[in-house]
């Protein structure tokens, strides 16, 4: 059988919509099912994976940073490159924007012209457009 | 024949642009492809039989799944769904978009 592969393009930033929750969950079980993943994160979307996100304690519960157990999309991304198969690349001039260089451990640096490889090669590709 | 995959994330409540969405796929079914809609987020707002708001698209066959975790996160219960709505994992929104000659459109 053919090998499967997906593309994604993201846009959106962290923290801002559910799109980025959904947009983990289908790299995730697509990864589960052994299909191979690019993304192409663009514009607002290459903070996902910043390492200097920070998860937080929540005042208003009074509860502490353990307790609250905040999620970051740093965590998730980091999570998603260690089950292989999965190639994050975030926009370069997006990236210099926002001085968001210092990210996790496996993102690369692109292109748009890496995103048109990507989706060249791949079964199908989705864009996830900010709203 | 083409395979088409909408996935709606908007709420249907929230502005006219589902509608746009649910004339394109009627469209695209309608000149012999097959249609899936797959809802997700505030999209699955629509999949309660209540709202009636899926009944052109399961007049004109288009298949309709709706997100469980979505569904869950707005207290949907599959028992209130539309008849026509399938609860699905978002690992069947992969089967479905990663399949050639297969078009995904997110909304």
């Amino acid at each position: 059988m053919k090998e499967r592969k997906l593309t994604l393009a993201l846009m959106d930033p962290p923290y801002e919509s559910a799109n980025s929750t959904t947009a983990l969950r289908i790299i995730s079980a697509a990864l589960e099912k052994g299909i191979d993943v690019n993304v192409f994160a663009y514009e607002g979307a290459v903070c996902l994976p910043l390492k200097d996100q920070a998860p937080h304690a929540n005042p208003v519960k009074g509860t502490s940073v353990e307790e609250e157990e905040h999620p970051t999309t740093k965590a998730f991304i980091s999570s998603l490159l260690a089950m292989g198969k999965l190639t994050w690349v975030n926009c370069g001039l997006c990236v210099d924007e926002r001085g968001a260089t210092n990210v996790v451990d496996g993102v690369k640096r692109g292109s748009p012209a890496d995103f048109f490889k990507m989706a060249s090669e791949s079964t199908n590709t989705l864009v996830i457009p900010t709203k | 024949m083409t395979r088409y995959v909408f996935i709606q994330s908007r709420d249907p409540f929230e502005a006219r642009e589902p509608q746009f969405l649910e004339e394109t796929a009627i469209a695209v079914k309608e000149r012999g492809h097959e249609v899936t809609v797959f809802l997700v987020q505030n999209g699955v707002l629509a999949a309660r039989q209540s709202t009636r708001r899926l009944e052109r698209l399961t007049q004109a066959g288009v298949t309709l799944l709706a997100d469980n975790l979505s569904l869950r996160e707005r207290g949907i219960r599959n028992e209130e769904l539309a008849p026509s709505v399938q609860e699905s994992e978002i690992g069947t929104l992969v089967d479905e978009i990663v399949q050639e000659n297969t078009k995904a459109i997110w909304h």
